[in-house]
Parts: structure tokens; C-alpha cells; sequence
């Protein structure tokens, strides 16, 4: 009886794509909007999430979520070093600084200058400054595209966060941006010209492959009239506001912004081996009166700050609601219709002696086939979609939870245009089949 | 045997030897509410015997294609009862009702009504595959049945792909496959030319010829009526007269 249930419902091929294609469409929006929506979330925290040596956070008792700086006196730096369960603890300085120089427009075709035009640049950065002598906080090694970290120790040196490395140095050739890493005997010709026409040179490293971020080791720029040297490119994760990440010493931090009063943001600490963060944290809050929290948990404060405060939740929501009601509207009215359509066949097959269980049987079969379809396309297109934009612009991040929600979702609408379907059929009067 | 009198309805024993399948006992069937009400049959006792073909003709209107299904078991009576070879069909409950039509009764409609989306084979194996045989096995009696109907060389055609009197000998294949007791047949020759509609009706009477097996068929097509072993006129939820067709082609 089922294979007559697939018959019919692949037999019209037109309508059968319909249906798939509500359905995936449904389970894409969701899907897609559900990711960006957490990779958004999860960008929030990015800061958080790239600090991996330390695993708690001591901050002001006022502070809700990682932007939100209330420097402490330096003096909190031994009390809290003082609780027992520190393994060490050591300073951390978040703000903003103001990036000034003169980037010149080396390619044509640019609207904005001509070639050879200076452009006179003044950008927000977040500038971090880790410990000097321990560098906790430093992008790991692997993340590092160009220069090293080492190098920090030199006088003025700063490294940066290549995401927006265009925003400071916008006259650069950025289509060049992409042979990063790629063997050098692959470059295209014009690629070879363009590199050896603006630069002069082909940058390559020890592996011979193209280091396009070596190009801009060695220059500087200003922030607060104090000169900074880049020393390193290095990847961050993407912060909510979009500002190139700066790094530097903890000590040199002071001289790159207008002079505060007070300037630890945050107290980086390690728990000894064997001990609970959780319990740590607890002490150092009695101690010393200031907050702790372990790493999840602030990334936690974090997107649960920008949950509640910002709109951001409801609009995706809304987005994510709107692909379902489409999604009920096209799968289930589609699928609906085809019922109707077959109404007629269903009336014989009554006739002929098939039972309503049966019948249901048949729909609710073909309910699950194009729902499962629809599932698995929408959310095969959702994490292509994911893997295309990947590194890009786009926060796109799937929470394990989104695949569920889709699922329950999907169910959902083939539940809702099944039923439909089934009542019709439930009381749908053999004796139809004889009427004209 | 003496004959029973039912609402002025004479109904007649059956001649020697002639058994019967189908046995209307005060029949009445009536739609709609209040002013809308109609009776589309009043009363009506009538009797179907078994090994012959017999057919309904009659006005538009006057209640053929209701008393076709009552007898189908696919319209419940309102009042009266109806028995199938010895089964009372109006006493019977929702499944034994479904299951008694599925090993029981084959249908022809006027439109065919065959699955657009199997093939003649796959469609004439529908009642077998609803009284469970394997998907093989019912497709293979299937495809039998459709070759002894001259239908051989369709087996995997699509029903678009086929004449109406082609699709129609599907549907004839589709009612007979499970060899049930009694063939119900709404105006099967309607939508077809005057060769195609002989060649069904040939059929129906082949089909009609055992001893275990009654065909009743509905029909206004003037064309056909010679094919009926005996013939009945309807008229507004009447048997207005039951006579035997002298015309009939031999068996
Ligand atoms: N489902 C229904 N609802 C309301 N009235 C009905 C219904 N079915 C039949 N009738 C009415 O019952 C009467 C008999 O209808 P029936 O279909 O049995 O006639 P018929 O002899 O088959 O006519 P035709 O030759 O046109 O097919 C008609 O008056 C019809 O309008
Ligand atoms: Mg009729």
C-alpha cells in the first residue's frame, strides 16, 4: 500500500518539487537565520572567546558584558593574587584607542583617490594590552598570519587583527588579500604583475607559499601622538562592533590612549590544578568584593547582556517565524492541494475497500518523505551556505540547537497540512467516486 | 416459492436453476433536509441473479447510481436491507463493511478512476495490494488479468498514455483481479465511441458468466442495453419493471 502512497506523491513531479521546495525553503530561512543570529551572539563574546591561557575573569562589580570597561586600581592585582586557588593572576587592559595615518592609494580604479593619493585615515580600534612578561591573552601561534609574537617585547610594537586590516590601510591592493597561503608557482600571471608593480616584490615565506600580511610588517601609524610599530598580523575573532583589534603590552597600553586615572580593566587569573573555578571565583568575590567569573560564564554574560538589551533576538525571531508561516503556507497548501487533487482517488481506493487507518497512513507517509526531504535539503543549503561565507563578513555559527528547532518545525507544518488532508479524507464519502 | 410483496414492488421468484446474488428488501434512501429533501428511493425490493449481467437504465435522476451503491455497500439505506449473497450488508459495521467490500466487490466506474501515477499493471493490482499480497505477486495476477482482457502489451503503460476504452479495460481488470462475487458498474460506456463501449460490455458479460458471480450495470446509453441478460427500469426511486432480455447475445 505505501509504495502506491510514494507513487502517487512523486508522480507529479511539478507538485512534488512544490511541495519538497516549501518545505526547504522553510528549513533554510530558519536554519540560516537561526545561525547568524548565534554567530552574531557568539561575536559579542569574541574577546572572550580568544583569551584561551586564563580561565577567569575578575572584574568591577558593576561590569554585565565584555565592552563594558570599569578600570579598577592596580592595587586589586595582589589582593587577588592573595586568594587561595590563584595559581596567578595577571592584568589586562581593554579600550578604545584612535589610529591615525596616511595610507597611500596604490592600485587605480578606486572612486574614491587616484593612484598615489594619500589618504589621510582615523580609525577606533580596540587596543588590548597583556602582560608584559607573560603575554597571557596573545593570540595563540597558529593564529598568527604574519610576524610573531615575540616581537611585541621590541619598543612601540603592536600586532593586528587582519579582519580589518583594509579599514586602516584602505589603498592597499585587497584582491591580492586572497593568495595568502597559497603556494607561489600558483599565482596567476596578473597576480604576479599586480604584486611586483605595487609592492615590488612577492612576499614568501620559509614554505614557499605567498605571505600577502608580511607586507604590512614595519609600518606604523599613531594613536595618542605615540608612535606604533606593527610587529604581527594575527586572527581575531570578530567583535560585534567591527573595530581592528590592536594588541600590545600592558605597560605600553598606558601611552597609546589619553591618560586615565585608572587603567586595569580586567584581572586575567588561573586556577590552581585540582581546584573548581566555580569555587575560586566564589572566593575571590568575598575577598576582595570585585566579580569573578570563569570563561563560559562571562561569554555567557555577554550574550545574555546583548540578548536582553538589544533587539537583536526579536528581529531574528520575527525573520525566522516569517520562513515558517511562509514555509506552512507554500509546503502545506501545496500539499493540501494535492490532496484535494487525489481526493477522488482516495474516494476508489474507500470503495475498493482501503481503511481510513490506511488512508492516513498513506498521507501521513508522504507528509514525512517530503518533510524529511525538505529537512535535510534546507538544512544541507543552511550549512552550505555556512561553509561558503566562512571567514567572510557574515557571522554565520550553527548552534547545535538550531537543528532540532528546524526539525521540530518542519514537523510541525507537516503535521498541521496532514491534518487538514486527513479530516478530508476521514469523512470523505465512498459513494463519491460514482458521482460525476 | 412465493413471491413477496414489498411496497406494491412484485417481486418475482427466480426462474429454476438461477440462483440469487443481490436480494432489496423495502429499500428507501433520502438526502437533503426539510424543503431539500429528496427520496431517491422509495422502497424499492429488487432482486440481481446470479451468472447473468443485469442492468439499470432509467431517467436522469431517478435513483440508478444510489441503488448501484447501496448495493455496493458504499451508501448506507435508510431503511430496508440488502443482502449479498446471503450477507445483510445494512447490519454490518464500519470494517466488516470495508473488508467484506474489499474481498467482495469490484467497481467500474465512468471516469475509471485509475491512479495517474502507476501503470496498468500496478493499477489493476490495487485491490490485491489492499487485501495485503505482496507487491510482485499482485502485479504479476494483475498483469494475467489484463493480458486475458487483450490488454498484454499496456502492462506498463501510464494511464495518460492509453484510450479511453483502453483505460476503461484497465479498470474492468482492476475490478475483476480479486475475483469478487459482485461487479458494480456506473455507466462504463458513457465516455466511450460505440466500438470501445461494445468491447466493455462484451467483457462484462464474459465476466458476468460463472456461477459465483452477479454484474450490475448502470447505464442510460441506449447503445448498450442488448448486452443485459435482464433489464431494469427505474423511474423517481421506482423499479418501474424487471424483464428478461430476449435480446440478449447468446451465452
Ligand atoms: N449526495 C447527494 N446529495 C443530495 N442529493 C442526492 C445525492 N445523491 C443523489 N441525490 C439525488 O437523488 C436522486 C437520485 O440520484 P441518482 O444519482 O441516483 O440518479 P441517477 O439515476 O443515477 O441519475 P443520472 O442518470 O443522472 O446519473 C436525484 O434527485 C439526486 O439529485
Ligand atoms: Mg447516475
Amino acid at each position: 500500500m505505501y509504495w502506491i502512497a510514494l507513487k502517487m506523491l512523486t508522480g507529479d513531479r511539478a507538485k512534488f518539487f512544490g511541495i519538497v521546495m516549501g518545505l526547504t525553503f522553510a528549513s533554510l530561512l530558519i536554519y540560516q537565520q537561526g545561525s547568524i543570529f548565534w554567530g552574531l551572539m557568539l561575536r559579542t563574546a569574541g574577546q572572550v572567546t580568544d583569551i584561551t591561557g586564563a580561565d577567569l575573569w575578575v572584574m568591577d562589580a558593576n561590569v554585565r558584558y565584555v565592552d563594558d570597561v570599569k578600570p579598577m586600581l592596580e592595587s586589586n592585582l595582589n589582593r587577588v593574587r592573595g586568594v587561595e586557588g590563584v595559581e596567578w593572576a595577571v592584568p589586562l587592559y581593554k579600550g578604545n584607542g584612535r589610529a591615525k595615518l596616511n595610507s597611500t592609494q596604490l592600485v587605480d580604479g578606486d572612486p574614491r583617490a587616484k593612484k598615489g593619493a594619500t589618504l589621510k585615515v582615523i580609525e577606533q580600534v580596540i587596543l588590548l594590552g597583556l602582560d608584559d612578561a607573560s603575554m597571557v591573552g596573545a593570540p595563540v601561534p597558529s593564529k598568527m598570519l604574519a610576524g610573531s609574537l615575540s616581537a611585541l617585547r621590541k619598543p612601540d610594537s603592536v600586532v593586528v587583527d587582519f579582519t580589518r586590516l583594509s579599514k586602516l590601510y584602505p589603498g592597499e591592493d585587497w584582491s591580492l588579500q586572497a593568495t595568502h597561503k597559497k603556494p607561489v608557482n600558483t599565482l596567476k600571471p596578473d597576480q604576479r604583475r599586480r604584486f611586483e608593480e605595487t609592492y615590488g616584490r612577492i612576499p614568501v615565506d620559509g614554505d614557499g607559499k605567498v605571505a600577502f600580511y608580511d607586507l604590512f610588517l614595519g609600518r606604523d601609524f599613531e594613536m595618542n601622538d605615540t608612535r606604533a610599530i606593527i610587529v604581527g598580523v594575527c586572527e581575531a575573532t570578530r567583535t560585534f562592533q567591527s573595530n581592528p583589534v590592536v594588541y600590545t603590552t600592558y605597560s605600553r597600553a598606558k601611552n597609546f590612549v589619553p591618560r586615565e586615572r585608572k587603567i586595569l580593566s580586567y584581572i586575567l587569573a588561573k586556577t590552581e590544578k585540582g581546584v573548581a573555578p566555580e569555587r575560586v571565583a566564589t572566593a575571590i568575590m568575598n575577598q576582595t568584593g570585585l566579580k569573578a567569573r570563569t570563561s563560559p560564564e562571562f561569554k555567557a554574560d555577554t550574550i545574555n547582556y546583548y540578548l536582553k538589551y538589544t533587539g537583536i533576538p526579536i528581529n531574528f525571531g520575527i525573520t525566522a517565524m516569517l520562513g515558517f508561516l511562509v514555509g506552512t503556507a507554500i509546503a502545506g497548501q501545496t500539499f493540501y492541494n494535492f490532496t484535494l487533487e487525489n481526493l477522488k482517488q482516495f474516494g476508489a481506493l474507500k470503495a475498493m475497500g482501503a481503511t481510513n487507518l490506511r488512508i492516513v497512513g498513506m498521507i501521513l507517509l508522504q507528509a514525512a518523505v517530503v518533510g524529511l526531504l525538505g529537512y535535510g535539503l534546507g538544512c544541507g543549503l543552511g550549512a552550505l551556505f555556512g561553509v561558503l561565507t566562512d571567514g567572510g563578513e557574515l557571522a554565520f555559527h550553527t548552534h547545535p540547537i538550531t537543528l532540532p528547532i528546524v526539525g521540530v518545525a518542519i514537523v510541525a507544518i507537516c503535521i498541521l497540512s496532514s491534518i487538514l488532508c486527513i479530516r478530508r479524507v476521514m469523512v470523505l464519502e465512498p459513494a463519491i467516486v460514482f458521482r460525476g | 416459492m412465493s413471491s413477496l410483496e414489498f411496497n406494491g414492488n412484485e417481486i418475482a421468484p427466480p426462474p429454476d436453476g438461477i440462483q440469487t446474488a443481490v436480494r432489496v428488501r423495502g429499500v428507501s434512501k433520502y438526502f437533503g433536509k426539510g424543503e431539500q429533501r429528496v427520496a431517491a428511493l422509495q422502497g424499492v425490493s429488487w432482486d440481481v441473479y446470479v451468472g447473468q449481467l443485469t442492468m439499470i437504465i432509467g431517467p436522469s435522476g431517478c435513483g440508478k447510481t444510489t441503488l448501484l451503491s447501496v448495493i455496493a455497500g458504499i451508501l448506507d439505506a435508510d431503511e430496508g436491507s440488502v443482502e449479498i449473497f446471503g450477507n445483510d450488508v445494512t447490519k454490518m459495521n464500519d470494517r466488516t463493511l470495508t473488508r467484506f467490500r474489499a474481498e467482495r466487490i469490484g467497481f467500474v466506474f465512468q471516469q475509471y478512476n485509475l491512479l495517474p501515477a502507476l501503470t496498468s499493471a500496478e493499477n489493476a493490482a490495487v485491490p490485491l495490494v489492499i487485501a495485503g499480497w505482496s507487491k510482485s505477486r499482485a502485479i504479476e495476477k494483475a498483469s494475467h488479468v489484463l493480458n486475458s482482457l487483450g490488454m498484454g502489451k499496456k502492462i506498463k503503460s501510464m494511464p495518460n498514455q492509453l484510450s479511453g476504452g483502453q483505460q476503461q479495460r484497465v479498470a474492468i481488470a482492476r475490478a475483476l483481479v480479486h475475483e469478487p462475487s459482485l461487479l458494480v458498474c456506473d455507466e462504463p460506456t458513457a465516455a466511450l465511441d460505440v466500438e470501445s463501449g461494445r468491447t466493455v460490455m462484451n467483457l462484462m458479460r464474459e465476466a458476468a458468466l460463472r456461477a459465483d458471480r452477479a454484474v450490475v450495470v448502470v447505464t442510460h446509453d441506449n447503445r448498450v442495453f442488448d448486452f443485459g441478460d435482464r433489464i431494469t427500469r427505474m423511474d423517481d426511486g421506482h423499479v418501474a419493471e424487471v424483464r428478461d432480455n430476449v435480446h440478449a447475445p447468446a451465452a
